[in-house]
């Protein structure tokens, strides 16, 4: 078995992560009735306790506590390292229930913030607090048997998740180069309250396509649309549309913390992504993806590793009839764009590879039934008709019979990075708030040229494979032998 | 004389498993003792306490299915794995094959050779090796070729045969056309045989014979050993004067692999058939052969949409290098008839010189064994054969992966692990040869 660390930085960061422990901390609670440290655990949690009773005693208070929410949390400690430039939502972390998981050996917080400044948090505190990053995340490597994934969380438009999250970043492919890097990052609306976010969004991205195995992009806005959708379906009160309230993806009751906060319903959403993708290296299955072979099957060009990412059914029906249609009615969703994480329209854009990482009840033939079905609406690139990786979990999210998870890697995410290229023309052209940047030590000028060419050479080389769409591709000569 | 089984990587693993598992089911009736022992010779060995253990080394790089696999044997009470011939790590090799063969294989090559070496030491006459792997992943395949590779050095000498399963069409690994298009390549220049499965033949045997509505991989797998249960169990060959021959893998390879240009081998049987319909049906030797015989000449992999019109070519016809529509050109057949009135079986339909190569007469092409001893069924047969069979899946494998070549997508991830596009282009120049020379058999 092997492990992961998640690193959570900034506000952002740290509120997405803190959801993920605490609802991954549920599910575990689901399955694992006896309350033992399983080999489950412990691909995201270190046991504490030493001796083998009693590690069942702690494991079992543990996960007993997680359900009724009263006792304290002692023996289970997440590998994380959280990290955030102002102390508000890490002090509150450290109030709230979850305090006792967390250690303070794995938090790093200063006191006035970067000031929503990329440069700030990539090169001041960068370099101020790199030792001390690079000693909490060696910390971290050490607890690890066989660490194989660093899980990034990061938002783009701020100063310390952007900032100091791609600086992170780079910290990490330096420090352990065989350990694969994905990076969640939750891109900024268009009428974002942040003026400098193209700014920061520009020159994280940069970082990201340098120095990530694979992102994730979630947009702020599709979150916004998704939680509307489901406040209107749960609202609507249509016969036969009755939502189940205590699934996964739209509530976190069950879980350690008790009331429900702003934002919690859309990070619920980005920690449910982080939650399937991990769960076939959490639990059993008979197709297992192990998170090295994500990369591989889904990045055939080194700077192509943006994974649009969409998940299905985003809240199950009370009623639960007809459930092969329902099945089925699952994978089309995962195809259309109410469930994506990003805006975008992959059927009218170009697929170069997919995943589809299932939950649940859900047989190998269900499998191929739907690939054959869904592949004629579905546009491959032309070397890469066949570009399916499937996997099979058998444990099913909380609330839910099946879970889909599809990770897409399709060139409709250009779109986004166009719209924010837009956006950082638009400022850029007149220089406007340059200067707080161009103060900053280390930063220059030359800074935001390069990062807003690296940008433009990412959306040309979707641009290339966008237009080879459409048109026959004769196959390539084949090699000839002398006979 | 024994043969000693590597199972690397998640298919292999659990193949072989099943392999054994069925090898040792097989005959338990007290007047069979002498197939039984040659069968257990080849296959088990027994411990100071009388227990029967596998002659195999386990390999993976990562423990749960090899755990699974071990513990399975141990619980069936009839066999188990030897204790300490396995080797598994934590991390697989992420469907990378250039991770298997030139990272995972180097950095653990010392510990496999030594299990290998020591199974082997407890033979007292090595017959040889069969690896047993799949060809799309990263450990079964890169690892399984680094190793093969390495067994091929220490025992120049010795027959080996690899087993290999070839994945479905689509969806279980992207980038398996490029792992399979090299771990075949480079098996070619090492192995003395190449016996091939593939996952979607299979399935449709499991679908349409079978009856089977939700076919897992256990379903998969138990047919491949199955069927390979039916080529490597004991039989009579025609000099062996009434003793089972006691060299299968040298038989098999003397039979079947008479040139070093082509040795892919592929497998088919009759009857296969759900084991409710067993009581009500009868088994008749020329029924069955005339259906193996025309699944031979037409190519198809089971006893269910046989293409009747498929005919050898005539005397003419075959000078104009252009065979019959359909026409699978065989090399060399190996028959293997098990069962009630084996001796009675008539097999000239086989014999025919037009399925053949010009250049090889029937006579040497064509190879019988036969044993009295029932396996599943009253009567079955199981065909090896060297042909065209799978011609047309190598074309395609290769085709799909020249194809990603030439857009050069991928291609980053295995140089990470120093491989070069040179290597690429190597493997497949030897393949487009391979495919040449399979294509012009008449």
């Amino acid at each position: 078995m092997t492990q992961s660390v998640v690193v959570q930085v900034g506000q952002c960061g740290n509120q997405i992560g803190c959801r993920f422990w605490d609802l991954a901390l549920r599910e575990h609670a689901h399955v694992n009735k006896r309350g033992l440290y399983d080999e489950a655990l412990s691909s995201f949690f270190r046991n504490l306790c030493n001796d083998t009773t009693g590690s069942k005693l702690c494991a079992q208070r543990i996960l007993k506590q997680n359900i009724c929410a009263v006792l304290t949390l002692t023996y289970l400690n997440p590998q994380a390292v959280l990290v955030d430039m102002e102390e508000g939502v890490v002090n509150e972390i450290l109030q709230g229930p979850l305090r006792e998981v967390f250690d303070s050996g794995q938090l790093l917080t200063d006191v006035s913030g970067s000031g929503n400044n990329w440069a700030v948090g990539h090169m001041t505190y960068g370099s101020a607090y790199r030792e001390q990053i690079v000693d909490k995340l060696r910390k971290a490597a050490e607890h690890c048997d066989c660490l194989q994934c660093f899980f990034l969380i990061h938002s783009m438009g701020g100063g310390t998740g952007s900032g100091l999250g791609t600086r992170v970043l780079g910290l990490l492919e330096e420090e352990f180069p065989e350990v694969c890097r994905i990076v969640t990052s939750i891109y900024p609306s268009a009428e974002d309250d942040v003026i400098t976010s193209p700014y920061n969004s520009v020159l994280a991205m940069s970082a990201l396509t340098e120095h990530a195995d694979c992102v994730l992009p979630v947009e702020n806005q599709s979150l916004v649309d998704i939680v509307n959708k489901i406040n209107r379906m749960s609202h609507s009160g249509k016969l036969g549309s009755v939502i189940k309230t205590d699934s996964t993806v739209i509530s976190g009751q069950g879980g350690v913390s008790g009331a429900e906060k702003p934002f919690d319903a859309m990070n619920n959403i980005v920690a449910n992504l982080l939650l399937n993708i991990t769960s076939s290296a959490r639990f059993e299955g008979s197709l297992n993806m192990d998170l090295n072979e994500i990369a591989m099957n889904l990045v055939p060009f080194p700077h192509l590793h943006y994974l649009v990412p969409s998940l299905t059914p985003l809240y199950p029906l009370a009623d639960v009839s007809v459930p092969t249609r329902r099945l089925d009615q699952m994978f089309s969703d995962a195809f259309s764009k109410d469930h994506q994480l990003i805006r975008g329209n992959p059927k009218h854009s170009l697929y170069l590879a997919c995943a589809l990482m299932l939950r649940g009840n859900v047989q190998m033939s269900d499998l191929r039934r739907n690939i054959e079905r869904l592949k004629l609406s579905l546009p491959f690139v032309s070397w890469n008709q066949e570009g399916w990786k499937t996997s099979l979990c058998s444990v099913p999210p909380v609330g839910h019979s099946q879970f889909l998870l599809a990770l897409a890697n399709n060139t409709c995410v250009k779109a986004t990075f166009m719209e924010l290229r837009e956006r950082f023309t638009k400022l850029y052209r007149k220089k406007a708030h340059l200067h707080h940047y161009l103060h900053v030590e280390g930063m220059e000028q030359n800074t935001f040229s390069e990062a807003i060419s690296s940008l433009s050479s990412l959306i040309e080389e979707y641009n290339h494979l966008d237009g080879t769409k459409g048109r026959v591709m004769p196959d390539a000569h084949r090699l000839s032998i002398a006979r | 004389m024994s043969v000693v089984t590597v199972q690397l990587g998640q298919c292999g693993n659990q193949v072989g498993h099943e392999l054994f598992d069925i090898i040792c089911s097989d005959a338990h009736e007290p007047q069979r003792k002498e197939y039984r022992s040659a069968s257990c010779e080849r296959f088990f060995h027994h411990t100071a306490h009388g227990d029967l253990e596998a002659r195999a080394v386990l390999v993976d790089m990562e423990s749960k299915v090899i755990n699974r696999s071990m513990s399975k044997a141990a619980k069936s009470g009839r066999w188990r794995y030897g204790e300490s011939s396995h080797f598994s790590q934590k991390q697989g090799s992420g469907n990378n094959w250039a991770n298997g063969f030139c990272v995972h294989g180097p950095r653990h090559r010392e510990a496999v050779e030594e299990l290998v070496r020591r199974e082997v030491e407890r033979c007292d006459r090595l017959a040889g090796l069969m690896a047993m792997m799949s060809v799309a992943g990263g450990t079964g395949s890169g690892v399984g070729t680094y190793v093969t590779q390495c067994l091929r050095e220490i025992y120049p000498k010795s027959f080996i045969v690899n087993h290999l399963t070839w994945p479905y069409g689509t969806g279980e690994v992207i980038v398996q056309n490029y792992n399979s298009v090299l771990s075949l390549a480079h098996l070619y220049q090492l192995s003395d045989a190449i016996l091939v499965h593939e996952n979607d033949t299979v399935h449709k045997i499991c679908s349409q014979l079978l009856n089977l509505r939700d076919i897992s991989f256990s379903d998969i797998n138990s047919i491949i050993a199955q069927q390979l249960g039916g080529v490597l169990q004991p039989a009579l060959t025609t000099d062996s004067y009434g003793v089972y021959s006691r060299n299968p893998l040298g038989e098999l390879l003397s039979a079947l692999t008479c040139h070093p240009e082509y040795k892919l081998l592929s497998v088919s049987t009759v009857p296969q058939m759900p084991s409710a319909s067993v009581a009500y049906s009868t088994f008749s030797w020329p029924g069955m052969l005339k259906h193996l015989r025309q699944m031979l000449i037409s190519n198809t992999k089971m006893e269910e949409g046989i293409d009747w019109q498929v005919r050898p070519p005539s005397g003419s016809e075959r000078t104009r290098s252009v065979t019959g529509v359909g026409f699978n050109t065989s090399l060399a057949n190996l028959l293997i008839l098990r069962g009630k009135d084996v001796y009675s079986a008539e097999t000239g339909g086989f014999e025919d010189p037009a399925l053949y190569t010009s250049w090889l007469s029937p006579h040497t092409a064509f190879n019988l064994w036969k044993s009295p001893v029932p396996f599943k069924y009253e009567k079955s047969a199981t065909l090896v054969s060297n042909s065209q069979a799978l011609l047309r899946p190598l074309d395609n494998m290769v085709g799909k992966a020249w194809n990603m070549f030439a857009s050069k997508a991928y291609v980053h991830q295995y140089i990470k692990f120093g491989f070069t596009e040179e290597d690429f282009l190597d493997s497949f120049t030897s393949l487009e040869q391979v495919i040449s020379s399979y294509s012009q058999l008449c």
